[in-house]
């Protein structure tokens, strides 16, 4: 990579928002972002991260991005999920373990399912979008 | 086949006793009894906080909030929201919400964090610089390198009015200006990220989850009081914190955003990480740059401030991770923005990491002015297994301890001060009616003691005074004397002390003694510790009536304190028990009295 000029940069920027906005649920492809924070991985997110994208790849599913993120706050209910898919509304699950894990892949991927007693909260308005 | 509509329902411990359950299955049934089961699933949540206007129920993908919901609404949300579209006003918590229509998209007007500094955490990859940059990221840069002269951007922290985020609240601005205006040479840019109260962790993970926002900070920094490196303090305890940093910086010097000539400006900014091996003074900007040169971590007296004469001798700006993740967006978004945020003397937000008794553990933004009521009991979801509030503690053991009457007291540097707390960098630490106030102030006392760096006679000396009378207290021991001298050595120490530490030390005995000055008195005068947690103190019995001789305590005691035979009350030998409290544990029946 060469170094950046000014609008090297802004090009780079443009590019990389239409990148992110496939976070949106209106698109086919769907996300699944594991919180890795120091918080996330003592309390076993990558065991959790491991064990989605085994189940993805069991069930043969290959438009699912699976990504990491840092702390989302909600420290209590670590490790925590965030899944964007197609057609349904964006939620954080927390607790979430391996098992957890796969049922979201089984439920709420394939399923179109939410599942009960892991949803928690985002915690405020995302003031940069 | 997906559902067209969701219904959350607050499984948390708060509304799940407040009827909760009972809610979650007419919901059910009400969907059921219109039809609705292809459309509408009802799904039960973890706390969704609010818990005091519990049960709360949420409707998605409308985002509605409703509170207070009982059984028999259950109806009305399916009739009117579900079907026919209507919201059920009465039961909005922002009843501004009513004239809008269902399925308007207007997310957030209930929450109560508002996340300046963690804008990014826990949304973008921490190891992709990409990411960063296409929210935002290295924005503030372009517009400060092309668009601004250093004292523009000097300026415009300034009237900001951000202040200084590590504790004392040193107003940024100034700090910068101090050095911009010394004469051009070598200057250094800091970033303090020696993060060491016990219970805080807001800059380990605003680092992990979003490194750039203090790299491009720093880099802003420097070109504004004319500084071509940077160097990062930081903890060898957080591995994971350096990892990503480390990376990050990699990946700005590969794009050109560090090293020199960055975006073909002229300007040229470098930064280096340099690893504290964990000692708390050094979180105190004078023992962080001996630390940082190599000599051992211990302060010198000020002035000369290091805006003056810091690194090496050279002007030096030191800023902790929280301060400098605000300046992108206050650059970016403008002074004016971040100045609307907070209150009269404090702008912005602060972030708090929230532990203790509390069941909703985790790190928090709010804007400067929020309660701790709001903190504690709407985002924190209120004090575990129902017990009573008893104190806050913020700041760390800098800090003080707040008692219930401040629960509704608008958080900023100014109140915290007044009540004999400090903002302290954001360790917030909640207790209930089981924590010992002499006990707290034993545990920072004994922490202060332990990282006191020896330097000089008042904190050495007078921390560990402290430190031995609160003991004797503890032990029953103490004299009303010892409260007399204590609150003398406290005085002494916050007056003459070199540095911060000693000078902050005794603020958690100060502000305890004027609070709690009864829960001293019964440790002294009836040698009673009423949250059962001074062990000289207790005494533990078996009341006869309750107890049905079923022998669990007597085989739990590890000394053989308890007698009895079988079917018949049995009895604890006082001269023998150790007070470990695995008979009050053990025991079904309530019959093993602590007191």
């Amino acid at each position: 990579m060469a170094k950046l000029t000014l609008d090297g940069l802004r090009k780079l920027r443009e590019q990389k928002q239409a990148a992110i906005a496939k976070r949106d649920p209106s698109n086919k492809d769907g996300q699944i972002i594991v919180g890795m924070g120091t918080c996330g991985i003592a309390a076993g997110a990558k065991e959790t991260f491991d064990a989605i994208i085994e189940e993805l790849k069991a069930r043969g599913i290959t438009r699912v991005q699976v990504r990491q993120t840092g702390c989302m706050g909600l420290c209590h209910a670590e490790p925590m999920v965030e899944v964007v898919a197609p057609d349904m509304p964006t939620v954080i699950y927390g607790q979430v373990d391996a098992a957890t894990g796969r049922q979201i892949v089984n439920e709420h991927i394939i399923n179109k399912h939410l599942i009960d007693n892991h949803i928690c909260d985002k915690p405020a308005m995302d003031i940069v979008r | 086949m997906g559902y067209k509509q969701y219904i959350l329902v607050c499984g948390g411990t708060a509304c799940e006793s407040n009827q909760g359950n009972a809610l979650f299955n007419a919901l059910k049934k009400a969907v059921e009894k219109s039809g609705l089961v292809n459309e509408v699933q009802v799904v039960r949540t973890g706390c969704l906080s609010f818990c005091g206007k519990g049960p709360v129920v949420k409707i998605l993908p409308q985002e509605t909030f409703y509170v207070e919901v009982k059984p028999e609404d259950a109806q009305a949300i399916v009739n009117e929201h579900l079907v026919k579209g209507r919201v059920v006003s009465r039961l909005l918590y922002d009843k501004k919400q009513s004239k809008r229509n269902v399925g308007i998209k207007d997310i957030d007007f209930y929450q109560k964090q508002f996340r300046v500094v963690l804008r990014n955490c826990g949304v973008i990859d921490p190891d992709k610089i990409d990411e960063y940059i296409a929210r935002d990221g290295y924005k503030a840069l372009e517009k400060v390198l092309f668009e601004m002269k250093p004292q523009d951007v000097v300026d415009e922290v300034s009237k900001s009015g951000l202040r200084g985020r590590g504790g004392a609240g040193f107003p940024t601005g100034k700090k910068w200006s101090f050095a911009a205006m010394q004469p051009a040479g070598q200057k250094y840019m800091v970033c303090n990220a020696d993060e060491g109260d016990p219970g805080a962790y807001m800059d380990r993970s605003t680092l992990e989850g979003d490194p750039h926002s203090v790299l491009e900070a720093m880099t802003i920094a420097g070109y504004a009081i004319g500084a071509d490196k940077g160097f990062i303090y930081i903890r060898a305890e957080y591995p994971l914190a350096i990892q990503r940093l480390e990376n990050a910086i990699a990946q700005s010097r590969e794009y050109g955003l560090l090293g020199s000539n960055i975006l073909g400006s002229g300007f040229s900014f470098d930064i280096e990480i340099r690893l504290g091996a964990g000692a708390f003074v050094c979180g105190e900007e004078t023992a962080l740059l001996a630390s940082i040169e190599g000599r051992r971590g211990m302060p010198t007296p000020r002035p000369p401030f290091p805006a003056v004469k810091g690194l090496w001798g050279r002007p030096t700006v030191i800023n902790n991770v929280e301060t400098l993740a605000n300046i992108p967006v206050i650059l970016l978004k403008g002074s004016q923005w971040f100045s609307k945020i907070g209150t009269a003397t404090s702008k912005g937000t602060k972030v708090f990491a929230l532990t203790g008794k509390i069941n909703n553990s985790g790190l928090i933004e709010v804007p400067m002015g929020t309660t701790l009521r709001e903190i504690i009991f709407d985002i924190g979801g209120g004090i575990r297994d129902g017990k009573a509030f008893k104190a806050a503690q913020t700041g760390g053991p800098s800090g003080g301890i707040i008692p219930p009457q401040f629960l509704d007291t608008p958080i900023d540097y100014e109140n915290l001060a007044k009540i004999g707390s400090i903002m302290g960098s954001g360790g917030l630490i909640v207790m209930d009616e089981e924590d010992c106030i002499p006990d707290i102030a034993k545990f920072y006392l004994d922490f202060t003691v332990d990282e006191s760096c020896g330097k000089c006679a008042p904190c050495r000396i007078g921390g560990r005074k402290l430190l031995n009378y609160l003991d004797k207290i503890c032990k029953g021991e103490g004299s009303h004397e010892d409260v007399q001298n204590m609150q003398e050595i406290s005085e002494a120490m916050t007056r003459a002390s070199l540095c911060g530490l000693g000078q902050t030390a005794s603020n958690p005995v100060q502000s305890s003694l004027r609070y709690f000055a009864d829960e001293y008195r019964e440790h002294i005068e009836e040698k009673k510790c009423r949250a059962g947690k001074c062990r000289n103190l207790l005494r533990y019995s078996i009341d006869t009536a309750k107890c049905v001789g079923c022998t669990a305590c007597a085989r739990v005691c590890p000394v053989g304190a308890i007698a009895g035979e079988r079917k018949q009350p049995h009895v604890i030998n006082s001269e023998t028990c150790i007070k470990c409290g695995h008979c009050f544990e053990v025991c079904k029946f309530h019959a093993v009295a602590r007191a």
